[in-house]
C-alpha cells in the first residue's frame, strides 16, 4: 500500500530554478572555455590538468566544479523562495543553447578568426 | 577469438556505458511525457505521491552511467586515441594521427572529434539536473506546468548532446579505431 505524504499544494520553485539555471551556465560555461582554451596557447596549457586527455581535463573539470559551487550557492539562496519561474527557464535555456554553440567547432573558429 | 585491452574498453565506453545512458535518456523523456501530461495524472493526488522506487533506481543509474561514460571517454580512451605518435610509428595505433595525416580524413579529427569532447559533457550534466529534480522536487515538478516544460527541455538536450557525441564516437572509431594493448582471448584458443 502506498503511503502518501503531505506536501504543500504550491511548493517553493527556488530549488528547481536553482537546479535550472546552474546547469544552464554550467554549459555555457564548459562551452566558453572550449573555445577559450582552443583559442589560446597559455589558456590551454593551465586547463591541461591530467596531460593524457590534454586541456579538456581542465576544460571539463572547471566547468563542472563552477556548475556545483553555482549550483549549491542559488540552491542555499532561494531555498524557500519561489521566483518567476518563467524568466529563470528562458536565462537557462538561453546559456544552454549558447553552450550548444559554443561547442560546436565551426562557431568557435569562427570566433577565433579562423 | 581475441580482442586486444583497449577495444575492449572501448566498446565498454561506447556500448555499454554510452549507448545504456542514450535509451536510459529516451526513456526518461517517455517517463517525463506519460507523467508529464495532465490529462493522464490526477492532480490533486499527484503531487502528494512519492517517488516510486523504480524510479528513483532508475535515474539513478541513468546519472552513474552517463558520469561513467563521459570519465572513461576523457581519461582512459581519449588519452590512447589522442597519443603523441613517434617518428616513422605505424599510426593505425594513433588514430588522431592516422585521421590528421590525410585531408581526407582530417575532418573526421577537427570536426567530428572536436565536437564530440566537448559536447558530450552537457548530457550527463543535463541528465543529472532531470534526475535530481524529479528524485528532490517531485512535488514541485507535478504543481508547476514552466517546470516540467523546462525539464523536458533540458532532457531532449540531454538526449540530443548523448547522440551526437555516440554517433561520432561510433563513426570515428569505426574510421580510426582505438586499438592496442594485450590480448584477451574470448573464444577458442589463442592458437
Amino acid at each position: 500500500m502506498t503511503e502518501n505524504k503531505l506536501v504543500p499544494q504550491n511548493p517553493a520553485n527556488g530549488p528547481v530554478a536553482a537546479a535550472v539555471l546552474s546547469c544552464g551556465l554550467g554549459c555555457f560555461l564548459l562551452g566558453v572555455l572550449a573555445v577559450a582554451g582552443d583559442g589560446s596557447k597559455r589558456l590551454a596549457s593551465v586547463l591541461n590538468f591530467y596531460n593524457p586527455s590534454g586541456p579538456l581535463s581542465g576544460v571539463t573539470t572547471v566547468a563542472i566544479a563552477l556548475w556545483l559551487v553555482c549550483w549549491a550557492v542559488l540552491a542555499i539562496r532561494w531555498r524557500n523562495k519561489s521566483l518567476a519561474f518563467g524568466k529563470v527557464s528562458a536565462i537557462a535555456f538561453l546559456f544552454l543553447a549558447l553552450g550548444l554553440l559554443f561547442t560546436f567547432p565551426p562557431f568557435g573558429d569562427l570566433l577565433l578568426g579562423r | 577469438m581475441e580482442i586486444t585491452l583497449r577495444e575492449l574498453v572501448t566498446m565498454i565506453h561506447g556500448m555499454l556505458f554510452g549507448g545504456f545512458f542514450l535509451l536510459a535518456l529516451f526513456g526518461a523523456l517517455v517517463l517525463l511525457l506519460v507523467q508529464g501530461n495532465p490529462e493522464r495524472s490526477n492532480p490533486e493526488t499527484a503531487s502528494s505521491q512519492p517517488t516510486p522506487r523504480w524510479q528513483t533506481l532508475y535515474l539513478v543509474l541513468l546519472v552513474a552511467i552517463g558520469w561513467a561514460a563521459v570519465l572513461s571517454g576523457a581519461y582512459i580512451v581519449y588519452p590512447w586515441y589522442r597519443a603523441v605518435a613517434p617518428v616513422g610509428a605505424d599510426l593505425s595505433l594513433y588514430p588522431k594521427f592516422l585521421l590528421t595525416a590525410h585531408p581526407s580524413t582530417a575532418g573526421w579529427h577537427n570536426f567530428g572529434m572536436e565536437w564530440k569532447e566537448h559536447v558530450a559533457w552537457i548530457a550527463p550534466m543535463a541528465g543529472t539536473m532531470v534526475a535530481w529534480v524529479l528524485l528532490k522536487h517531485r512535488a514541485a515538478w507535478n504543481a508547476h506546468r514552466a517546470i516540467r516544460v523546462t525539464v523536458l527541455g533540458f532532457a531532449v538536450t540531454a538526449f540530443l548532446a548523448a547522440a551526437i557525441a555516440g554517433g561520432w564516437g561510433a563513426m570515428i572509431n569505426k574510421k580510426a579505431p582505438v586499438q592496442g594493448g594485450g590480448s584477451i582471448q574470448l573464444m577458442g584458443s589463442s592458437k
